[in-house]
């Protein structure tokens, strides 16, 4: 048995440079320095922060008291005062469902596209995709307004549904759920055909040709020789997708009524009408405890750099 | 090539689904009709009301001011901590490199009400923490760091370093090698962080709405209240401004990753 020889402690060569290590911590301090001053400032405490008003509770005039307790938190699981009520959870599973649903009918949507643009020739892939990149680039709330006037009850498409009868004789798209999901639907597709795009351009299609040769049709060639090539982007962009959207808040309160309501406008309803902070605080810290547990996931999975891929 | 085919009504439908909204927008931006859905004639009198409209122009002023000062700030401390995060090492340094990801995804009404409880709380003690324009870029500076630090460490991490080994090796001194060689090279990814920040402070409505104060509306906010209050044909008319706005911006950024691409 030898024993490993004694560490010297030999500066490093890096990029042409000898630095000790004191010499990297100083770099550190003054390159990342700022920055992590800024950032633990005006970011990790104020999420501390609204993790500790979270197990406060309200006074009679909106003002912060204590003891800690848990009682937000058991509010928001449906263990009210009075008893079991399923309006928190209800509303949690919707936010979820619906941010499901968007992820899943973007997906759908954005494959087909994907795959277009990514057979286009040259010069038209960079024109198809500038296409999809303009509205990523627009204004959220003004593409969102837009369905408003595209889905009222007296627009071309409700006046449409209703001659189809798929709406009641004074029924209209807007407001309502449809209308949330179109508004849902419509914002996120560019976040999922961006990175899909990414993985299908670099498809390996000799595989696709030999599955075809091998006797496979055609949903047998997509699902065993294409879809395992694109499953890094395609995930990518679901989780790119199914976060944000989880707590959308703009989205729900312009296409939607109260009965659409979800995780980001009760939070907002906590800090405008009903003044109860502690409350707002536990359901945003319930909001930013799901999207840690699916950027933890996708940490998990080897490989992934979601934000860089794409950005 | 018959899937392609396949494909194209596919992909119009697409491209449709999502200018229909930018459209109509546009349309009824020069639409005679103070409401309803119908047309009723080409009018520009929504452009010039809209001009005379000092609320809205204040609001103009407001969203550019935040963006270029909390743009600024954010792309010199951007660039620094994407440099620093990609050559040096400190601890607790990878911690951080994933921490950097939160803001990218978290929704924009939990970092907006944390800011807004933590503001009025230092408020408490400091009367500097007043909610405005000063507030805002606090805020909007804290979104904008993370998205140009990934992308300065993204095309730092294309760089080959014996750029900067042969430079040394021929007798350039630190400072001399990162302002002759490593500074133009890392320039278009800085063009590019910054623009993507300038962008997202422009567009941002939920943090600026939770952080703003009485004469700090900016525009997003104005289209907010106005769309809540319901929707006037001016609105169209600053809509499509911005809209026009965001594809010269969004060309002019292509521009410059298809020069990043080619440099």
């Amino acid at each position: 048995m030898s024993r490993p020889p004694p560490a010297i402690p030999v500066a490093e060569v890096r990029f042409g440079e000898r630095l000790s290590r004191r010499g990297q911590w100083l770099r550190a301090a003054w390159t990342s320095g700022p920055a992590v001053l800024w950032l633990t400032l005006f970011l990790l405490l104020p999420l501390a922060g609204i993790g500790v008003i979270s197990f406060l509770s309200r006074g009679d005039d909106g003002e912060l008291l204590r003891p800690f307790t848990t009682e937000n938190y058991r509010r928001l699981a449906g263990f009210g005062l009075l008893g079991f009520d399923p309006l928190y959870p209800v509303i949690l599973l919707r936010s979820l469902l619906l941010g499901a649903g968007t992820a899943a009918v973007c997906v759908l949507a954005a494959l087909p596209l994907a795959f277009f643009i990514a057979r286009l020739p040259g010069r038209w892939k960079n024109f198809a995709l500038t296409l999809v990149v303009i509205p990523f680039w627009t204004n959220l709330l003004i593409r969102t307004y837009a369905w408003q006037i595209l889905l009222a009850p007296e627009s071309f498409l409700s006046v449409l549904a209703r001659r189809l009868g798929l709406l009641a004789a004074d029924g209209a798209l807007y407001p309502g759920l449809f209308a949330v999901a179109v508004g849902m639907a419509c914002d996120f597709l560019p976040f999922l055909v961006l990175p899909l795009y990414t993985s299908v351009e670099k498809l390996d299609w000799t595989l696709a040709e030999a599955a075809a040769d091998l006797g496979a049709n055609r949903w047998q060639v997509f699902r065993h020789a294409l879809l395992p090539q694109i499953r890094p982007g395609l995930t990518a962009g679901l989780i790119l997708v199914f976060l944000p959207a989880t707590g959308q808040f703009v989205i729900p309160d312009l296409l939607g009524g109260a009965k659409t309501a979800m995780l980001g406008n009760v939070i907002q309803q906590q800090f405008g009408q009903s003044r109860d902070w502690p409350f707002g605080s536990a359901l945003a810290v319930t909001a930013l405890a799901l999207v840690l547990a699916g950027l933890w996931v996708n940490a998990r999975r080897a490989g992934n750099r979601a934000p860089e891929a794409w950005l | 090539m018959n899937r392609s085919r396949l494909l194209m009504p596919a992909a119009l439908a697409l491209y449709a689904f999502l200018y229909a909204p930018i459209a109509v927008v546009i349309v009824f931006s020069f639409n005679a009709a103070t409401h309803g859905a119908g047309w009723t004639g080409f009018t520009t009198a929504w452009y010039a009301k809209l001009f005379a409209n000092e609320a809205a122009l204040q609001a103009g002023k407001n969203t550019l001011w935040l963006a270029l000062a909390s743009t600024a700030i954010a792309t010199v401390l951007g660039t620094l901590l994407g440099y620093g995060l990609s050559r040096y090492r400190f601890p607790g340094q990878r911690a951080f490199a994933q921490l950097l990801q939160v803001p990218v995804f978290i929704p924009d009404i939990v970092l907006a009400v944390a800011l807004l409880l933590f503001f009025s709380t230092l408020r408490e003690h400091l009367t500097f923490f007043a909610p405005g324009l000063l507030t805002m870029v606090l805020a909007h500076v804290t979104f904008q760091i993370p998205f140009v630090a990934i992308v300065v460490r993204a095309r730092l991490a294309g760089l080959d370093p014996a750029l900067e080994e042969a430079a040394r090796d021929l007798g350039a001194s630190a400072a001399q090698t990162f302002w002759r060689v490593t500074f133009p090279l890392l320039l278009p990814g800085v063009i590019a962080g910054a623009m993507l920040a300038f962008t997202l402070s422009l567009d941002d409505f939920v943090v600026s709405f939770f952080t703003s104060g009485p004469g700090s509306t900016t525009l997003p906010i104005l289209i907010y209240s106005s769309v809540k209050r319901g929707l006037t044909p001016e609105i169209n008319a600053l809509s499509t401004l911005i809209v026009l706005a965001s594809v010269l911006g969004t060309v002019t950024v292509l521009f410059f990753q298809r020069v990043r691409r080619g440099g």
